[in-house]
């Protein structure tokens, strides 16, 4: 259960230079697959692999691949959505900053396999410092025939661009970092059409994660089939999960698919278990956009079977008592939170980062924020629970996009799990309007 | 031809056609309301989601339903396709909660809006709006501003729909109109407080949905119930110089384009026609004007008595328990 695959040489000294990359076996999957593999071998491997969107949705890569319209005389473009900027999720970032070149290797591979000539990679505005990572990378990786015209010498040519966003997490959904590409206002596009038919400069594209991307190139060295067996069935290879939290040892973790949550909480190669000896109260496992879930549902599912990291072991119970893997944002809560400031904070975010195009999500959120806010600052009523649960399923499947989900679903689970809490601080004003009074669970 | 059924009524449309055209093809009351849509401006729609509707068959290949409600506006029919509008429950629980969502900001002033009368939002919540409502906090304001010399923004009744900057992108010459800002916060307006001047800018005033974007040669002179709509033309050579002319005994108050029965005009009319030619010389009159659409001023008179609504007073405060 241990098995590192992206992270395998992340201790190498000078691993984020080309040459310390090559002597380690990186780009070897580019020359494989330039020189022997068709096209749609790559996707073949790819979809062999089992492999899955990391960047929240799952989606089975190989399958998204193969949706691109291959006929349109148009030309393609592949898309590395590197705009992170969900609370709790580091992954990419930490990936970009120590590895740029893994990423590398997998767009080159990923731009053969699609048929693709010009890629771009959209990172956040806020990493400026990735930014100049990215650009040494890419000059190296220029410099040394692996990018550019006729690379390595078999006539297939690719330009690599890296793109600053300027600081919206919108523009991370797809369509939205497409508009924002082109140069317009970053709102999410109406779909259909999809990016797969229609997407940059309404040409065929493909829009992957950093992670996605990044393990492309060792799916290749492997094989697809050797990648499927690692993991737990739907849920093949390895996963980065960033964790933090009040845990002992926050950080970036490559887990193999299938570890159970236990052991990853409380194993000293992970977190390391609780900080100051505290209990779990909560977790939210996939990024702030997922349900939250209390300790006793995180570690076991409610039927009492143990809940490994899996798409499909974190889901089970639907909403009710699931939740889901998501980007692996994985944030720790003790015993000393409070969930109605949490959940607050988190609408908050997502009322500042509404774009404002669809009503819903547009009035919604910032109604939402503001019920959240008389509650945690005392000023909250009885009946504000069933108005935010009212107001959350009005936003939830409503939208353009994922965004009103997203800021919907945290606090219609914070609320079907913590209803006590939201109760306490209304009947008790003058306990929660100290500042910073923490869990509710001391007062009672 | 697709064969597409809405509501058990089942009509054939071209390829390409929105689920929402075709309701339109059909007619009557299992039309969806559309804010934000509006067939001659390209790329509008899909945003208010007023418009929202089942589909329980996606076509005769994929006879799943759609997980989510879509916005009919913008899907495009595909054959086979079963639609539910107004026979399914979820639909009109989901456009009450638009409605609702649409009306947390909005600053109910219609007592004083030039637009009462013939406004969508308005005949969008008298149809499926709550009586109360359940938004206790302070909604957001803006200040007004003239956007060039005869167009008022009042922002605070903006339910930003786009429309208008449709308008300004697809209708006129040099865009200096769009949306500022994210979220709640976002806002029309002009980078920097430039002026909208050109000829075409004042069918902004027509395709706004609500009373954000009002002609200042009409503001505050009449109710529009007051005044008759007439059918006019004249000869422009910026435009096809057909209007309508909103006439008060044999005073012109206000020119705007000739609107069908979905709100959307018919032509677009040029400055000069709408803000400068208010003299009855200006203009042939062809004759009344029909106004079929369902709203208020339509309506003109009220013996017709709806339905007595009841406006219940806030709750007030829970004191907070010991």
């Amino acid at each position: 259960m241990d098995r590192q695959i992206l992270l395998e040489h992340i201790a190498v000294p000078g691993i984020e230079t080309f040459d310390v990359f090559r002597s380690k076996g990186g780009y070897n999957a580019v020359a494989k697959v330039l020189k022997e593999l068709s096209s749609e071998d790559v996707v073949a491997e790819i979809k062999k692999s089992g492999l899955r969107g990391r960047g929240g949705a799952g989606f089975p890569t190989g399958l998204k691949w193969s949706f691109i319209d291959k006929k349109s005389s148009k030309p393609k473009y592949l898309v590395c959505n590197a705009d992170e900027s969900e609370p709790g999720t580091f992954k990419d970032r930490y990936l970009m900053e120590h590895l740029p070149h893994q990423l590398i290797e997998g767009m080159i591979v990923s731009s053969y396999a699609l048929g693709v000539n010009t890629a771009y990679i959209y990172v956040r505005g806020e990493f400026k410092y990735i930014i100049g990572i990215l650009n040494k990378a890419l000059r190296e990786t220029y410099s040394n025939g692996f990018l550019g015209n006729n690379i390595l010498g078999t006539g297939y040519n690719l330009d690599i661009h890296v793109h600053p966003g300027a600081g919206a997490y919108i523009c991370g959904e797809e369509t939205a970092l497409l508009e924002s590409l082109e140069g317009k206002r970053g709102n999410p596009r109406i779909k259909p059409p999809f990016p797969a038919s229609k997407g940059l400069y309404d040409s065929p594209t493909v829009v992957n994660n950093v992670e996605t991307l990044a393990v492309v190139g060792p799916i290749i060295n492997m094989g697809g089939e050797k990648y499927a067996s690692i993991g737990l069935g739907k849920s093949s290879g390895t996963k980065l999960i960033s964790a933090c939290g009040n845990i002992n040892k926050p950080g970036v973790f490559e887990i193999e698919m299938g570890l159970p949550v236990e052991e990853f909480i409380y194993s000293q190669k992970y977190c390391g278990g609780i900080s100051n000896n505290k209990k779990m109260k909560a977790v939210i496992p996939g990024g702030s956009s997922v349900p939250i879930l209390p300790a006793n549902l995180i570690l076991k599912t409610a039927k009492g079977i143990p809940r490994l990291l899996t798409y499909e072991s974190l889901s089970e119970g639907g909403f009710e008592t699931g939740t889901m893997l998501g980007s692996g944002g994985f944030i720790v809560y003790d015993e000393d939170t409070c969930i109605v400031r949490n959940t607050w904070n988190l609408t908050r975010f997502y009322h500042h980062e509404s774009c404002g195009q669809c009503s819903p999500c547009r009035e919604g959120t910032g109604w939402m924020e503001k019920v959240l806010h008389r509650i945690e600052t005392g000023e909250g009523r009885s009946h504000d629970m069933d108005l935010l649960v009212s107001i959350a399923s009005k936003i939830e499947g409503n939208t353009i996009c994922p965004l009103g989900d997203a800021a919907a679903w945290p606090v219609a689970s914070a609320i079907r799990h913590f209803r006590n809490e939201f109760e306490f601080h209304v009947a008790h004003p003058e306990i929660v309007k100290i500042k910073d009074h923490g869990s509710i669970e001391k007062y009672t | 031809m697709l064969k597409i059924t809405i509501d058990n009524i089942t009509t054939e449309v071209e390829e390409g056609t929105t689920i929402l055209q075709a309701a339109r093809k059909i007619g009557g009351k299992i039309v969806p309301p559309a804010m934000c849509y509006y067939s001659k401006l390209k790329g509008s729609g899909g945003k208010c989601r007023s418009c929202l509707v089942k589909v329980s068959r996606n076509s005769t290949v994929d006879s799943k339903p759609t997980s989510k409600l879509v916005a009919s506006c913008s899907t495009p029919v595909q054959d086979g396709m079963i639609v539910q509008n107004i026979t399914s429950p979820e639909v009109l629980e989901a456009r009450k909660a638009i409605v609702e969502f649409l009306l947390i900001n909005h600053p109910l002033d219609c007592p004083v809006c030039d637009q009462a009368g013939e406004c969508d939002l308005q005949d969008l919540s008298f149809e499926h709006g709550l009586e109360t409502t359940r938004y206790e906090e302070e909604r957001r304001e803006f200040n007004q501003i003239d956007i060039g010399e005869n167009i008022k923004l009042h922002m605070n009744r903006c339910i930003l729909c786009y429309r208008c900057v449709y308008v300004a992108d697809q209708l006129t010459e040099k865009r200096v109109h769009g949306v500022l800002f994210r979220g709640d916060a976002s806002e029309i307006g002009t980078y920097i407080g430039n002026v909208v001047d050109n000829d075409f800018s004042g069918n902004v005033i027509d395709v706004c949905p609500v009373g954000a974007l009002t002609d200042k040669t009409f503001r505050f002179k009449s109710r529009v119930w007051f005044v008759n709509p007439m059918n006019v033309h004249r000869s422009c050579t910026k435009c096809s110089g057909k209007a309508a002319a909103w006439m008060f005994g044999d005073e012109i108050y206000r020119i705007t384009g000739r609107k069908d029965k979905y709100g959307e005009l018919e032509e677009f009319i040029c400055n000069e026609c709408r803000f400068d030619k208010k003299d009855k010389k200006d203009w042939v009159i062809e004759g009344p004007r029909k106004i079929d659409r369902h709203s208020v001023i339509s309506q003109n008179h009220y013996e017709k008595i709806v339905k007595q609504s009841i406006i219940k007073p806030l709750e007030e405060r829970t004191e907070p328990q010991e």
